[in-house]
């Protein structure tokens, strides 16, 4: 349950969203690219506009949703590797499938990505046979193969552990420099302090402040942040 | 009637009860001209050929070949023939009505409702002419005239005639007047049979103690077997009759009974009755003739010769192998009728899988109606539905479709709900992902979940195929010759329900065996993607 969570995000920003579980920032993420669809609200990416307002979800709302999706990549906790496919496929599928592009300019493509995120040599293998690590930089790679403008990343490095965390996140930078619009669902807070261009606090489905990390994490104004910090600093 | 399905399975009372409903709607109709619809009947015997038959359209005659020794059935010596002593009549009658004669073979319980749909134009099948039956049919005059038989174990109890059957198990053929003979006997238990050979392996077994039957067939499985004797004093009067559809037919009736009479006048009755060794005291009554014509039985003769000869071994092997051609002709329908109603329930179960767990809520509710309606009513009774219900409104479909039909939509339904089950089991993270790559629904689940599924339910899949192939054997109700109406026909012609089993088995056997491996060949490729290990370079 959300309630009045606003949000501005500028071009190439990288913003973090921190919290306690179950304080519905993954939600919120999943709203942004109508995973989840919110029953009142807005969203403006892209000159894209989704507008609710209580009603039932229309095929227009599917059509606007699409358009958005078309800027928006998505990055899960679980990875969510298609099972069935090589990583090479998981990476041409939707190209090929909802660009139409062709297969060779899509495999190109993709051998360019898996170059960038460290993962040439593995491309024919099947996700079952990688580790957590090289999952998560194939799902990276795949959602990029979209040409998406903004990326988001529900706890993206929540199922691993520190130093293959690392190989993720290190690739999160590298985008961050490139000028890629990032928002990160994370429990990391070294890389949101680190990393982040803002950070925001969300709890009981609300945002309680947002700011810079160098003010948010090291001096925040709100006492319910400034007690989340405690336990996991 | 003479005898009761011989058609080899004993159906249980439901089935009976809906072939009842099913005649009783064919008499109601019978009337309607409408109703006559094309014969959709496999003709499996060639054409009668009738002597200088000049372009006369023919006059389709039917009955049951498939165990009806000494009626129609198949020459034990060369099983692809006809032979019969109602077989030569009807060949006789041809020839004296100067008209080609065509048979068409169907089963016990649909001879005369086939016949009240104008598949066929006359039944001769040893119907005996009784006031019940004659509600529901024409009756042609009597072409033989017979009595009824005891046949008992030669070192059994010997029982000699009705009175002394008191106390003692007595086997039958149900609905006919040798049943309704014992029920007038005091004091004695009365197993009623759908066909002789199960009547008389009984007997032969100790089950029952003796059979009243009638006496061609008492004389054609009595005489013949060694450890059984047909007994005492012919009992009681049966007509038989041919059997025109009711009030539709006289002219033909007509006919038919005037080439009779020059066919008694003639000599022609006596000559094949003496061949089958079938002339009785009450036909030479009937006829007024008392000439013994000059003729050996050799038909009689040519069937006891053929019986005797199956108890060797080398006989038998050598007829098992005589049996190959037939079996493979009937391995190769149950395949293709097995194959094609697979790929029909494939089809169709994933589509009302989809439509259950995607669809709208009317499609959804639809397809939960179907799958709910289907696997709660018995497959059989769906193919009797849509073979004989379904000509009712226009619908008249060949028996192979009607077959592939109703086991397509029967399997249909267990598919959309093994089916439902994968496509749950596939993680709700996969289609999540591919939404979020800005793919439709039907993207997602066309490139993504249904692969996925598929392994999944590859394994129950394979399953459903053999248990498909094994429940073909339910479309021999409606005489598509598969395994299961080749294994009756052929055990009930030699009396064998031991070795034709047994090869029919293991050709079931044999026809499920290649599937298993495949799909299990077929799964491992599938899981290949899901192996931990990594795969070989």
């Amino acid at each position: 349950m959300l309630r009045g969570v606003s949000l501005q995000v500028g071009r190439g920003d990288l913003v973090s969203i921190i919290g306690p579980s179950g304080c519905g920032k993954s939600t919120f993420l999943r709203c942004l690219n109508c995973l989840e669809i919110p029953d009142h609200g807005s969203i403006t990416a892209m000159g894209v506009r989704i507008e609710r307002a209580g009603g039932r979800w229309t095929r227009a709302d599917d059509h606007a949703a699409h358009r958005l999706r078309s800027h928006v990549g998505m990055v899960f906790q679980s990875f969510n590797l298609f099972a069935h496919l090589s990583v090479l496929d998981n990476i041409v599928l939707a190209p090929r499938v909802v660009k139409g592009e062709p297969a060779q300019i899509a495999r190109e493509q993709a051998m360019i990505l898996l170059e960038k995120v460290g993962l040439a040599d593995v491309a024919r293998r099947y996700p079952a046979t990688l580790s957590g690590g090289q999952q998560q930089r194939a799902a990276i790679a795949r959602a990029l193969a979209m040409r998406p403008e903004i990326m988001l990343y529900d706890e993206p490095t929540s199922a691993l552990d520190p130093i293959v965390a690392e190989e993720v996140l290190a690739v999160m930078r590298t985008l961050d420099e490139e000028g890629m619009t990032q928002i990160v669902v994370t429990h990391d807070m070294r890389f949101a302090q680190q990393a982040s261009d803002t950070v925001i606090y969300m709890d009981g489905g609300q945002i309680i402040e947002s700011g810079p990390p160098d003010m948010l994490c090291v001096n925040p104004t709100d006492e319910r942040t400034r007690r989340f910090l405690r336990t996991v600093l | 009637m003479a005898r009761s399905t011989p058609g080899g399975r004993a159906l249980p009372p439901w089935a009976q009860a809906l072939m009842a409903l099913v005649w009783l709607a064919w008499i109601a109709l019978a009337g309607s001209p409408a109703m006559a619809q094309p014969a959709t009947q496999a003709v499996q015997a060639p054409p009668l050929r009738a002597n200088g038959a000049g372009g006369a359209s023919p006059i389709r005659w039917a009955a049951d070949a498939s165990a009806d020794v000494p009626f129609t059935f198949h020459d034990p010596a060369s099983p692809a023939r006809l032979t019969g002593f109602e077989y030569d009549l009807m060949q006789g009658l041809a020839a004296h009505m100067g008209v080609p004669f065509v048979f068409v073979q169907n089963d016990w319980d649909g001879l005369i409702p086939g016949l009240q749909r104008g598949l066929y134009d006359i039944v001769t099948c040893g119907i005996e002419i009784t006031a019940e039956h004659a509600e529901s049919v024409d009756f042609s005059d009597p072409y033989y005239v017979t009595s009824e038989r005891l046949v008992v174990r030669r070192n059994g109890p010997q029982l000699v005639d009705l009175a002394s059957l008191a106390g003692h198990v007595v086997g039958t053929l149900r609905n006919t007047q040798a049943e309704r003979i014992l029920a007038q006997a005091p004091e004695l238990q009365i197993r009623s049979y759908e066909e002789e050979t199960q009547a008389f392996m009984d007997l032969a077994s100790g089950r029952t103690d003796a059979i009243l039957i009638d006496a061609p067939i008492a004389k054609y499985y009595g005489q013949v077997n060694p450890a059984l004797r047909v007994v005492g004093a012919p009992i009681g009067r049966v007509e038989y009759g041919m059997a025109f559809a009711r009030g539709r037919n006289a002219a033909l009736r007509q006919r038919v009974n005037t080439a009779l009479a020059a066919m008694r006048a003639d000599g022609t009755v006596h000559a094949i009755l003496a061949r089958w060794d079938l002339w009785t005291p009450e036909m030479a009554a009937s006829l007024h003739d008392s000439t013994t014509p000059d003729m050996a039985p050799t038909a009689w003769n040519a069937y006891v010769a053929a019986q005797q000869g199956q108890n060797g071994w080398h006989t038998r092997l050598a007829r098992y192998v005589t049996f190959l051609p037939q079996l493979a002709h009937a391995a190769w329908l149950t395949l293709l009728v097995s194959l094609v109603a697979m790929v029909l329930a494939v089809g169709l179960g994933l589509g009302l899988a989809l439509a259950r767990l995607y669809g709208p809520a009317p499609l959804a509710w639809l397809a939960t109606l179907y799958v709910e309606i289907v696997r709660g009513t018995p497959l059989l009774i769906q193919v009797l539905f849509i073979f004989y219900g379904l000509p009712e409104f226009g619908l008249s479909l060949t028996p192979f479709v009607a077959g592939v039909l109703s086991l397509g939509l029967n399997y249909a339904a267990y598919e959309a709900e093994n089916y439902r089950a994968g496509l749950q089991s596939v993680a709700p993270g996969q289609m999540e992902a591919a939404l979020a790559l800005n793919m439709t629904h039907v993207q997602a689940l066309r490139y993504v979940v249904v692969p996925q599924a598929f392994r999944l339910v590859m394994p129950v899949m394979t399953n459903d195929f053999i248990s498909l192939l094994k429940d073909s054997s339910l479309v021999s109700v409606i005489t598509l010759t598969e395994l299961t109406q080749t294994y009756i026909r052929l055990s009930s012609t030699y009396f064998d329900y031991f070795g034709t089993g047994l090869m029919v088995g293991a050709t079931y056997l044999l026809l499920g065996l290649p599937f298993v491996r495949l799909a299990r060949m077929v799964e491992r490729r599938l899981s290949a993607p899901h192996a931990r290990q990594r795969p070989k370079p």
